[in-house]
């Protein structure tokens, strides 16, 4: 069966919200049902009908086009099926989502994979700041399912993840995997000041050189670790990049023993 | 007993009597093949019969690097016992004495299923405080800081309770070498089946049993039926020229795998022939009554 097609038909004058359109709140509703779905945020009524083109098609295989940075929320809570994304969509993209793919061609904004619990994300160009991290008054981000950024990543990615996989492919900003409690952040390239700072548990790989380490966390030594394989061997699937670069030979830092000091931060061995 | 004749050797046409067991699997894995041996067989020692060792667990098969979760040499072992509990305090106790402690070993499920049995879940209390959990996808990992490095070992493993113990086969020549040499071929043709162990020493047994004893506190004693040396003096099933006996204890994770077994060994053993191997197969069962499952040596000749 044919995707459901939605077509941007010019840039929105005011940011959308776009949560009601993932495939179990679609299923079974006609394409005018569709068309008459609200997604303003501010006074200005905008329906599905006002701001795309549709094209009728099975709701589990959704696909965005023109899609721009004031689409909000895209795939918010989806719990199976496939959202492709092609162009750029604004904050909280994924957030909450419980299974499926959500798949982004262009740049994602802050609080991408928000709360995530299950599925699977790929942004293929940039994500903003706090990729996977709570909203305001929220104390746990991620708590599972795997991200992958091909592009950078804003600061703090991973802010008080609790479980699942980030993966960056390009570099990440500062404070990468703020406050974590438990997960695994996967830094392939260049990273900020101070990634894992205050992390409780969980694991951070770095594949390239870090601005500034922080000084709460000691040196365990240099390993080749079982548990690192098996990372290696999930990342694989989603990233060689990822995979080569917790493979091999890694220097354990422990921390952050500002905090409960449970955590870990691998570094390149280069020694 | 009435006999059916397959390449000259006779095979009594009667069937082995199994019982339903629990039972589990697990692979461990090791930086070599050796060690990875080494711990399985560490694991694997005194655990013949559940009379006396409390499971009976042997080797599976070797892994090669791809088939393991860490892509390093592996073996998949299984364990069964009469009863879940006693499956996990079996289970708990060996992996924990003797994978937990073999140098560079890692230790993971070995079976799915809706029904789990605790493996790293109850031995992470060893990292006193210092291990570490790590999900990825479905399957969860724990991580205990060990002097060589971290024990690795999978939080659960799958629980069948749809097992089969006691499977069986009777190898009678007239030689005891021989004979031995044909129960070793048997071994060895069901070792390349699936999800079925043998249990005893190098997978023979010769020291068959029947249940009860003229003594009031032994469960067991040895079979005298089948004993050469007592042929004329008790009611023995032995013919004239049989002189030597040696059994064959096949457990299974389900009845099929068992009467794969069973069949591979037959056919090893009928292959050989009665002048290099044994004269006669013959199966233990207890009337029947006893063990739901009956695997008839005639359905299962090659």
């Amino acid at each position: 069966m044919r995707p459901l097609v939605l077509s941007l038909r010019q840039r929105p004058d005011q940011r959308l919200d776009l949560s009601p359109l993932v495939p179990h709140l679609l299923a079974g509703k006609a394409a005018a049902e569709i068309e008459r779905i609200e997604l303003q945020t501010t006074k200005q009524r905008v329906t599905v009908g006002d701001a795309f083109r549709l094209r009728a098609g099975d709701a589990d295989q959704m696909r965005i086009e023109g899609a721009c940075e004031r689409l909000d929320r895209i795939g918010q809570g989806l719990r199976d099926g496939e959202i492709l994304v092609e162009g750029d969509v604004g904050i909280q993209a994924g957030r909450g989502m419980r299974g499926g793919r959500l798949a982004i061609e262009g740049n994602a904004g802050a609080w991408a994979a928000s709360g995530m619990s299950g599925g699977r994300i790929e942004i293929f160009g940039k994500a903003g700041e706090r990729l996977g991290g709570p909203l305001p008054g929220e104390t746990v981000g991620m708590r599972g399912g795997t991200v992958v950024v091909r592009g950078n990543a804003g600061e703090r990615a991973g802010d008080r993840m609790r479980r699942g996989m980030i993966m960056i492919e390009g570099d990440s900003g500062a404070y990468a995997g703020s406050r974590m409690i438990a997960g695994t952040l996967i830094l392939c390239r260049k990273c900020g000041v101070m990634p894992g700072y205050l992390m409780s548990r969980g694991t951070i790989v770095l594949g390239g050189d870090c601005e500034e380490l922080s000084p709460t966390f000691p040196d365990c030594g240099s390993h080749e670790l079982v548990a690192m394989r098996l990372i290696a061997e999930f990342a694989r699937m989603y990233s060689k990049r990822a995979a080569s670069v917790v493979s091999g030979k890694l220097r354990r830092l422990a921390g952050d023993m500002a905090v409960l000091g449970k955590g870990e931060l691998f570094v390149n061995d280069r020694g | 007993m009435p006999q059916l004749i397959a390449n000259g050797v006779r095979v009594d046409d009667t069937f082995a009597e199994a019982f339903g067991m629990r039972a589990t699997a697990i692979v461990i894995t090791a930086d070599s093949a050796r060690w990875a041996r080494q711990a399985a067989d560490t694991m694997t020692g005194f655990g013949t019969s559940v009379i006396g060792c409390g499971c009976e667990t042997a080797i599976d098969q070797e892994l090669a690097v791809g088939e393991t979760p860490d892509r390093r040499p592996g073996v998949r072992v299984l364990l069964f016992a009469v009863s879940t509990a006693e499956l996990q305090k079996q289970l708990q106790t060996r992996v924990a004495q003797c994978v937990l402690t073999s140098p560079g070993s890692a230790c993971y499920a070995g079976l799915a299923g809706k029904d789990k049995l605790k493996l790293g879940n109850a031995l992470r209390y060893f990292g006193d405080g210092w291990q570490i959990a790590k999900q990825l996808a479905e399957k969860r990992y724990w991580r205990v800081p060990v002097m060589d490095g971290e024990f690795v070992c999978e939080a659960t493993t799958g629980l069948t309770k749809d097992a089969v113990g006691g499977g069986n086969l009777i190898l009678m020549g007239n030689e005891r070498g021989m004979t031995l040499a044909a129960a070793e071929v048997a071994v060895k043709a069901i070792r390349a089946v699936p999800d079925a162990i043998t249990p005893f020493p190098g997978g023979i047994a010769r020291s068959g049993s029947k249940v009860g004893s003229k003594y009031k506190n032994a469960p067991a004693s040895t079979n005298d039926a089948y004993c050469p040396t007592l042929k004329g003096a008790v009611e023995s099933t032995l013919d004239p020229d049989i002189a030597a006996v040696l059994e064959i204890v096949i457990d299974g994770l389900s009845p099929a795998a068992v009467a794969a077994a069973m069949r591979a060994a037959i056919a090893a053993v009928v292959k050989l022939g009665p002048k290099q191997g044994v004269v006669r197969i013959g199966a233990g069962n207890y009337g029947g009554k006893l063990g739901p499952h009956h695997f008839h040596l005639k359905d299962l000749l090659p």
